[in-house]
């Protein structure tokens, strides 16, 4: 008799299943609109150059070695990450007030972050505060906080079906609403997966509410520079916020913008009042991450730190993010033009309105199972597409199955 | 009034007492409650040893391998092993979350060997993890959601100052079994056997499976089959922490006895193993968590629990450290010569050992200082007491546990002699 007998299977994670049910697909047209990886015109994964160049300078370099990093990370790494969050003339770095957690990813600086504001905030143990997260968001802010013991989790209307664009009325009444202290995890920018974002204007009033109400801002930045090319523009929420006053925390990862998706290269940095509270904030940061992973990988850190913190490369690692940026730009164009011109049913615009690497088609369900299964086009079933799968090379068949699904499938 | 949050709470004291007025620039944080956390005593130590500018310092805390100059050593299959991988010019994209498959399944021979029956039969699943840390926080998590038995997990005492946060924080409980004697810096067999005995069943019993830190007492074959007997009689959950396999004799497969013979006798075990020391991997994360089932199914079944608990703390691991080691231990070359050169480390630390007694005996230390002989792989445990320790830090700057553990890798030839000075000097 096992100890484990009654270990139920879990269902697979669904965007890597449909990953996998890709890869098993002979048929020669298939496209993958799933997982959030860009991809070249060749449909490529991408290795950027300036990557590639540093990579290349870290094996050469017979004076570095494999020694243990801090336990919040690489020190060079921590305070460049969060410049790029915050702006280099950032009056909160100036005033000694900002810290960083070089982490596993977005994922692991989510992570940390949930763990650190479920023992200390707001008076020690939060397990009843509430959490909310965007409805539609990313499916792993649910898991993420649930496991780091936080047992409300909510959703706050964001994504208007209706309108294919942001429920603003909804959101500020769910901020009217929420109770005071309550946590809120905001997309910094390119909202995973709707890509649709509040504007300039719209976050004034998000930030007027929040303020008032006492909630807590928790950004998540997973795309800054991918979204519009430029990161200033990228980050403009985030700077907004802190220049209001907030204390929040930034869950950043460079998975995307560096192309670093398996050196797990995050940062979760952290806008305190002052230095006395971000210390003691970091001294208990240390302790979650001392029983989680110990210390940090340093292979991801010490590219994106070599890069940062270098005039050069930091220019031709910009250059590279605008490359990214443009080609998904590029297809969000082209994939609106080829549909308006083949008389597809419904408004296309939402297509090149939204930003970043998703865009939130409109597609139901039982079009997106005929999407996969008639046309081998894999998509998630909420609809989202990965813009970055669009090639020059796929981009009129892709266009000419969204035709399809919409004109032949309810 | 109703019970308050934090900040509201100051701003009452402040009120209340003008001194505590001066709190009301932290009232307005979120974080005015947040309690400044203690330093961690075994990576705080280097931190300390950082600060000092004494040039006879010596840092014997954190276990990480130096060479006879006191330099960290990268292995030179590591360096050979990251020319090729530079060499194929790879991409970045995400790994599966359970881990590189090529790594994961040389993790898992290396420890079961390659004659083995759980590998043969696809019943056991191997996940790559964040180093050991993150194998048995993973481990940890998933005995907190999965395991039917008691919440406790028995440590034996002492064991790594991080293994009771570790499985504190993932739910479980701690309490220990008897391990270390300290009238004879040795093993405590008969303890050890007495208090196991009382554990109740399918409990989590965990083990050291070589070079137990912070000891570096470990038990002999005769004693560990006599373990494993009783642990199967109190039907216990077994857990084993395996963070330098080659590191204590030398031998990958002696290293890994006890692990095998345990599965031979039909316990299906968790197992946690590092790379951090034995391939010098340190700050690459480099490790694998691995759970024994019953059979094939069972392991589909396990694998995918795992993934569940793994996605939500960092998605997937980090691709460098698990490639290299991946590519030492498929690459035949690269194997022999790592085999060669944990060999070497290992042989290194116990010359050290040698020295450190012949330097104490010449220094005319009346005390019996064989344990440090005996004691096996990176630590010492010295048996000297917190106010010796003090004084050896303070006077010496030598640096090292409370615990009186010392790190034989941080002893060198050059200054093995110093260190045999300062603890006669603080012990005579």
């Amino acid at each position: 008799m096992s100890l484990f007998s009654d270990v139920p299977q879990a269902p697979p994670v669904a965007v890597f299943k449909l990953t996998a049910d890709f890869r098993e697909d002979s048929h020669p047209q298939k496209v993958n609109l799933g997982v959030g990886a860009y991809r070249t015109d060749d449909c490529q994964p991408w290795v950027l150059p300036v990557v590639k160049k540093v990579e290349r300078l870290i094996v050469e370099d017979e004076s570095l070695n494999h020694e243990y990093l801090p336990i919040l990370g690489l020190p060079e790494f921590r305070s460049a990450a969060s410049k790029v969050a915050l702006g280099d003339d950032s009056p909160a770095i100036k005033e000694n007030r900002v810290g960083g957690v070089q982490a596993l990813g977005g994922t692991g600086a989510l992570r940390v972050g949930a763990e650190f504001l479920r023992r200390w905030y707001n008076g020690v143990n939060n397990t009843a505060t509430p959490v909310y997260v965007s409805a539609p968001t990313w499916e792993n802010h649910n898991g993420v906080f649930t496991d780091a013991g936080f047992k409300d989790i909510r959703p706050y209307h964001y994504w208007d079906a209706a309108k294919r664009g942001l429920d603003l009325a909804g959101f500020l009444d769910d901020l009217e609403k929420a109770p005071e202290y309550s946590v809120f995890v905001l997309h910094a920018c390119a909202h995973n997966p709707t890509g649709t974002d509040p504007t300039q204007e719209e976050w004034k009033q998000i930030a007027e509410v929040m303020k008032r109400r006492k909630l807590f801002v928790f950004f998540d930045s997973a795309y800054q520079g991918f979204a519009s090319g430029s990161l200033e523009k990228d980050a403009w929420a985030i700077r907004f916020f802190v220049s209001e006053g907030f204390e929040l925390f930034v869950a950043q990862s460079f998975s995307k913008n560096f192309g670093l998706y398996n050196e797990r290269v995050g940062n979760l940095t952290v806008v305190a009042k002052d230095n006395e509270n971000l210390t003691r904030i970091l001294s208990q940061m240390e302790k979650i991450v001392r029983t989680t992973w110990s210390n940090p990988p340093s292979q991801g850190a010490r590219i994106v730190s070599k890069t940062l913190n270098s005039a050069e490369l930091f220019d031709e690692w910009y250059g590279n993010v605008k490359t990214m940026a443009d080609r998904v730009l590029l297809m969000r164009d082209q994939l609106k033009a080829k549909l308006q011109a083949l008389g597809t049913p419904g408004t296309w615009d939402h297509i090149t309105q939204q930003i970043g690497m998703f865009s939130f088609t409109g597609l139901t369900p039982t079009q997106v199972e005929y999407m996969i299964k008639e046309k081998h086009v894999y998509l998630m079933a909420s609809g989202r597409i990965n813009m970055c799968g669009l090639t020059t090379k796929n981009i009129d068949y892709v266009a000419q199955s969204i035709h399809e699904a919409v004109t032949k499938v309810q | 009034m109703a019970l308050l949050k934090s900040n509201k709470i100051i701003y009452c004291l402040g009120t209340i007492s003008p001194s505590l007025g001066v709190l009301s620039a932290r009232s307005s944080s979120w974080w005015g409650g947040v309690q400044m956390g203690p330093p961690d005593p075994i990576l705080g130590v280097t931190e300390a040893f950082k600060r000092d500018t004494n040039p006879k310092k010596m840092n014997l805390g954190v276990g990480a391998y130096r060479d006879d100059q006191g330099k960290p050593f990268v292995l030179s299959c590591v360096r050979k092993a990251e020319a090729i991988i530079a060499a194929k010019q790879l991409d970045k994209e995400y790994l599966p979350i359970g881990g590189l498959g090529e790594f994961n399944k040389a993790c898992a021979q290396l420890a079961l060997g390659d004659a083995s029956e759980v590998l043969k039969s696809g019943r056991s699943i191997t996940v790559q993890t964040i180093s050991g840390t993150g194998s048995l926080r993973v481990g940890a998590n998933f005995l907190a959601r999965f395991h039917a038995g008691p919440r406790d997990v028995y440590l034996p005492k002492p064991s790594w100052g991080n293994h009771t946060p570790i499985f504190r924080d993932a739910g479980m409980q701690l309490k220990a079994y008897r391990y270390y004697d300290p009238s004879t810096c040795g093993f405590d067999f008969k303890g050890a056997l007495e208090d196991i005995s009382k554990i109740p069943e399918q409990s989590v019993i965990l083990l050291h499976a070589c070079a137990h830190n912070p000891t570096g007492v470990d038990p002999r074959s005769e004693q560990w089959k006599e373990i494993a007997d009783l642990v199967k009689k109190r039907n216990l959950l077994v857990f084993f922490d395996m963070a330098y396999q080659g590191f204590a004799s030398g031998d990958i497969d002696r290293d890994a006895w006890a692990v095998r013979h345990f599965i031979e006798q039909g316990h299906n075990i968790l197992l946690s193993q590092s790379f951090a020391k034995n391939m010098g991997l340190y700050g690459e994360r480099v490790g694998g968590f691995t759970i024994v089932c019953k059979d094939a199914e069972e392991a589909k079944r396990v694998e995918s629990q795992l993934k569940i608990l793994i996605r939500p703390i960092y998605s997937n691991p980090p691709m460098n450290g698990a490639r290299i080691a991946a590519t030492i231990l498929n690459t035949p070359e690269l194997r022999s010569l790592w085999l060669e050169e944990v060999h070497g480390m290992a042989n290194r630390i116990i010359k050290m050992r040698e020295q450190l007694v012949a330097g104490l005996k010449k220094q005319g230390s009346s005390h019996n200082w064989q344990h440090v002989i005996d004691q096996i792989g990176m630590f010492c445990f010295t048996g000297l007491k917190p106010e010796q320790v003090e004084r050896l830090t303070n006077e010496f700057s030598v640096y090292m546990t409370k615990d009186g553990r010392i790190s034989m890798a941080g002893v060198t030839s050059g200054n093995v002699g110093y260190l045999a000075e300062a603890i006669h000097a603080v012990s005579k």
